[in-house]
Parts: C-alpha cells; structure tokens; sequence
C-alpha cells in the first residue's frame, strides 16, 4: 500500500461547538429539530441555539432520567429530538430510558453525550463516561459514534439529523485538528481510512484518531514502520467488512479509545477476529480496569499511553 | 463553644481560602462554594461530632456533601478541622492528587464520593437507616444544591426517610436561586419547596445560611418534630462574600483572573477589620 501524505489544514474547534453549530444550521430549516437539555446548555454549547430558536428546546433541569424519557416522548410524535448532556450522566444515570424508551420502544432520539471520557479530567470518575460504548454496545437498536474531527462531528449531527433511528453521538471539548482535507465519505458504519501503511493497522475512534495519527508519522520518519489509521467512528454497527480487509495480511492491529479496555471498540473489534480465524497480534489500548489517575484530560491520555508516544511504543512493540 | 465573631472569623478566612486554591488550581466551583461554607463552618465548627480524632468510629456523625462540586468549601474546613494539612490543597486538581474537583473518599474526612448530583440524600438515608438498626445516636447530615432537586433520586429517598421515620437525618438546602444556566425558577421551578416536603412527611425549616447562630439554633433543635426527617432549607446568596461575584451565574465555576482574585481578598479583608 502506498501512503498518504496528511495534509493537515490545520486546527479546528471543539467537536462539540461544531455539534452546535450545525445544529444551528438545520434547526433554521426544520422546525421538528427539538433540543432537549439538563442544565447542560452552557456545557453542550448550546446557548446561541436556544438564543435563535427558543421554541426548538426543551429545558428539563437536572433529572437526566426525566430528560431521556421526556425526549423519547416526544420523538414518538415524529420530531427530530436531540438530547443533550455530559456522556456521563446521560448513559449511566438515564441508562433504563435509553434501554427501554429509546432502543426498545424504537423512539428515534439523537442522544448526545458531551464531554465524553475523561473531557472533564480532574473532575474525576463522576464525571468520566469509560463505559458508554460497553453499556449502548449491549443494547439492541442503538448506533454507537465517537466521530474524529470537525468534519466526522458535522456530518453525524447531519446524517443523524435525517436518519429517524436511535443513536448516541459523544464527543469531547478540546479543539480537534483537522484530519484529512474535507472529503464526503462519511457514512455510519463505514470506517475512515485516514493513512495507508503496511506494517500495521491502529484502529481509533474519538478524540484517539489523532495522536494515533502523530505516532504513525513519526514510527515512519524514526523508525521506518508503516502504519495505517483507521478512524472508527461507528462503534456499532461495526465495519466488518473493513476489519477483515485489514486483517487479512496477517500484519498487527492495535486499537486505541478513550474508554475502558473492557466491552469497547477493542473488545468489539477482538471478538469478530477471533470468530473469524484471523491470528493477527493484536492489542487494545485504553483505560485499564483501575481507579482512574486523577488529572487533565491530557494528564490522563499520558499516563496511559493513549498519547503519540505511548502509541508509539505500544505500536513497536507489537511490530517487534 | 465558637462566639458569633469567631464563626464569622472562620468564614471569611474559609473564603479567601477557597479563592486562594481554586486561583491556583485555575479551577473550581466558586459561587456555590461560597454560598455554602457558613453552613459547613457551622456544621464542623458547632454541630456534628466528628473530628480527625473519631473519623473512623463507628458513633461518629456523618456528612454527605451532595452537591459534590462545591468540594473546595469542604476541603478548607476539613483542612482547618486537622483532617490533613492545608498544603496539601496546593495539588488541587493536579496529576495523581487526590484533591480533584469533587470529594472523594481518598481524602480523609470525606465519608462518600459525590459529583453526580441526586446522590447524597439516598446515601445519607441508608446510613440513618443503619443507625436506627444498630440503635446508634449518630446524626446524618447532607447537603443539597437546589438545582439538584429536580433528579428522581432525591424524591424517592424522601419517601423512604419518612416512611422510615428518620428524625436522625437532616437535609440541608444551599438555596441560593442559581445554577448553571440561569434561575433555579426558570429551569425548573421546585417552588414550594418546603410544602412539597412536607407532603412527604418532613419537617421543614427556614433558616439565612449565612447567619451563623441562626444556623447552629436550628442544628441544634433537630429532629424539629419527632419521628420526622429535618429539612433546613438555607437561603443563600451565589457568590457571598465577593460583591462582583454575587447572584451572578458567570461564577458557577468562573475562575477569578489576578486582579478579580486581588480585589475579593481585599473585600475580605475589609469585612473582617469591620465585624
Ligand atoms: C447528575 C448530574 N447532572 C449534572 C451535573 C453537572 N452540574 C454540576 S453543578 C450543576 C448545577 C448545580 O446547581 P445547584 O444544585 O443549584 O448547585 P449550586 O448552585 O449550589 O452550585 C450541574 C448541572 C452533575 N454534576 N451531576
Ligand atoms: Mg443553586
């Protein structure tokens, strides 16, 4: 495979200011654009939104169990519902709604987890969604997506916005660069290929896309190791199709998600190689299974490898 | 016994702490942090019996901070109660220090992890509960923002602290009228709050929460009713202290820049020459 050479355009924003502003965008169209929100406007970016359009939202108050409930509701007389609060909090304390009142009910809403994984960094284990991905992954009739960049978070909010099925979108709020020049391949369940290389695959997703892509530039320029990058937004459904491509060489594969090592994108990704034969060596990088190290976001990413060097190593090593 | 002065001492002293760290850090929960440290300094300093000495006795008195982001309020008094040693602040929120922005039973003297709000009342509920089995004397205390109110949790374990006859409980309402995005009213109103717990078998009390013996009176004479859970609900101001940082939803968690940081020391350093 020859590789591609990232342009990088730059920086962008936060995934989440651009969530909102796409948002803004298709609200101005479509009256049946409905936000819903848990004292999480401020947080969700949302506050030009309900400046514009303020009978386009909901305020329900801290009760996130009301806020899946009430947006499930109201998504069954045929709106296009949006609710919005930390990942936290929406898939661990609403986690019965969305079972029940969402996915089983089959009420289309788009439940939005912000600031998810260790976004909040020294907030703490409250504060953290490590478990969003394993929780939603069991529950049948849910799409699960953590997009990369600016333009993977703009398209999900669109597709997502006229695809009237339940999904979770979660995304953090530190400012995301832009990972390959705008393009129009994004698809649910389709991941993106963001960097051909034949040594190995690193499989991300979220806000992990990026230092896997640091650490792929610089296993070429230092130590001649070609890595492709995979960017898996859709944790559910799978691409499949994808992984088995990659697999196929026998060459290693290495997952990296902000998210525990248990019953996420790693674990996802395992459970369909082995049940397919293939041996590649394989490793899933993560937060392991410990009382999480206390820090920023970035105090945290580093302390468990989920970092350009600590992704390059692990990379190494599994080549070595 | 803590003359009236000496609490209103200690609060103003708490305060510049609490600016001092979470200047330092460059993050906390400021408003509501001042809007609740009389009602702690009142609680650790005249109320509840416990102390570095009795932390691990079982007849100790318990509190639950529910409103758990408010965390640098309950570290400074735990610091100033000998818990552990101020300096210890000075990691607040840095890597591996357990003094993050939400309490956390790492710390000694915290008895739960707090954050996500709609906690503390169930918890604190079971422990009443454990102390009425164990016929223990020790008194439950949490405290609750009143933007938290609207979460399920606290009404379901409302009903079960008076069906269950918990008058070794008492809850306290930080109701300074703010959260993050606005008025407590305009979010969600829980108005009346104090009718609505009565309707759950509660007894309910008024009280300023920045009126110290006010706070230690009616402390002192809970349960209110007999075989009756306690509700104080504390009428407080965002931000108190700080002039610019009063009522103003900006400093929820707004950090203050140098100069803000500055001028409120020197605000209060003006209310204490004058008390
Ligand atoms: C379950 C849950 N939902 C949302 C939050 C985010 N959050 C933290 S503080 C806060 C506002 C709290 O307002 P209030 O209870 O009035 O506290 P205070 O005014 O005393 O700061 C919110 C929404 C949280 N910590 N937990
Ligand atoms: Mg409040």
């Amino acid at each position: 495979m020859e590789t591609i050479v990232n342009k990088r355009p730059g920086t962008g924003q936060a995934n989440l200011e651009v969530f909102s502003e796409t948002l803004q965008k298709l609200a101005q169209f479509d009256k049946d654009i409905i936000v819903v929100t848990s004292d999480s406007r401020g947080s969700g970016k949302l506050v030009p939104f309900a400046e514009k359009f303020p009978k386009q939202i909901v305020e329900i108050g801290i009760a996130e169990q009301n806020l899946v409930g009430v947006a499930a509701g109201i998504a069954s007389t045929g709106k296009k519902v949006f609710a919005v609060s930390p990942a936290c909090f929406l898939t661990a304390r609403s986690f019965e709604q969305i079972k029940n009142d969402v996915a089983y009910s089959d009420n289309p809403v788009n439940l939005i987890g912000i600031s998810a994984g260790v976004s909040y960094g020294a907030l703490g284990s409250t504060h953290h969604s490590l478990h969003d991905f394993a929780a939603l992954r069991a529950v049948n009739n849910m799409i699960i997506v953590a997009p990369a960049d600016n333009y993977e978070t703009e398209q999900a909010i669109t597709q997502a916005a006229a695809l009237n099925q339940p999904i979770y979108l979660r995304f953090g709020k530190k400012n995301m660069p832009h990972l390959l020049p705008e393009s129009n391949d994004f698809q649910f369940g389709k991941g993106r290929i963001i960097r051909n290389g034949a040594d190995l695959t690193i499989i991300g997703t979220g806000e992990t896309v990026h230092p896997a892509l640091q650490a792929a530039e610089r296993l070429q320029a230092e130590y001649g190791i070609n890595a492709t990058i995979v960017s898996m937004h859709t944790i559910k459904p799978l691409d499949y199709e994808l992984i088995a491509r990659l697999a196929e060489s026998g060459k290693p594969i290495l997952t990296v998600e902000e998210h525990s090592i248990f019953g996420g994108l790693g674990e996802a990704c395992a459970s369909f190689l082995m049940e397919n034969n293939y041996r590649n060596p394989f490793k899933i990088m993560g937060i392991p299974d410990e009382y999480t190290v206390t820090g920023s976001q970035n105090d945290i990413f580093n302390h468990y490898g989920i970092s350009e060097s600590g992704i390059l190593a692990a990379a190494r090593k599994l080549v070595s | 016994m803590m003359t009236e002065k000496e609490l209103q001492t200690k609060s103003i002293e708490y305060r510049k702490k609490i600016l001092k760290y979470i200047y330092g850090a460059k993050a906390g929960h400021t408003g509501g942090s001042l809007s609740c440290v009389d009602i702690l300094n009142v609680l650790y300093n005249t109320t509840m019996n416990v102390g570095p000495e009795n932390i691990k006795s079982a007849d100790r008195d318990r509190y639950v901070q529910s409103k758990g982001h408010c965390v640098e309020a309950l570290f400074v008094v735990l610091a100033d109660k000998g818990f552990f040693p101020e300096t210890d602040l000075e990691t607040l929120c840095k890597y591996k220090s357990h003094y993050i922005g939400h309490p956390t039973k790492k710390v000694n003297g915290v008895e739960q992890n707090t954050g996500a709000l709609g906690h503390g009342l169930p918890l604190s509920v079971g422990m009443a509960i454990s102390a009425k089995l164990d016929g223990k004397d020790y008194k439950v205390f949490t405290l609750l923002g009143d933007g938290e109110l609207p979460e399920g949790s606290n009404w379901e374990a409302a009903l079960t602290a008076s069906h269950y006859k918990l008058d070794n409980l008492c809850a306290i309402i930080d109701h300074n009228k703010l959260q993050i995005t606005g008025k407590t009213s305009d979010v969600c109103n829980t108005d009346p709050i104090d009718q609505k717990f009565e309707s759950f078998g509660w007894s309910v009390k008024h009280v300023d929460g920045h009126d110290h013996l006010q706070l230690k009176a009616i402390l002192a004479s809970m349960p209110f009713e007999e075989n009756k859970p306690s509700l104080i609900i504390a009428h407080t101001i965002k931000g108190k202290g700080v002039s610019y940082m009063e009522d103003q939803i900006k400093w929820h968690h707004g950090v203050p820049s140098e100069e803000e940081y500055t001028s409120a020391l020197q605000e209060l350093d003006h209310t204490l020459a004058s008390l």
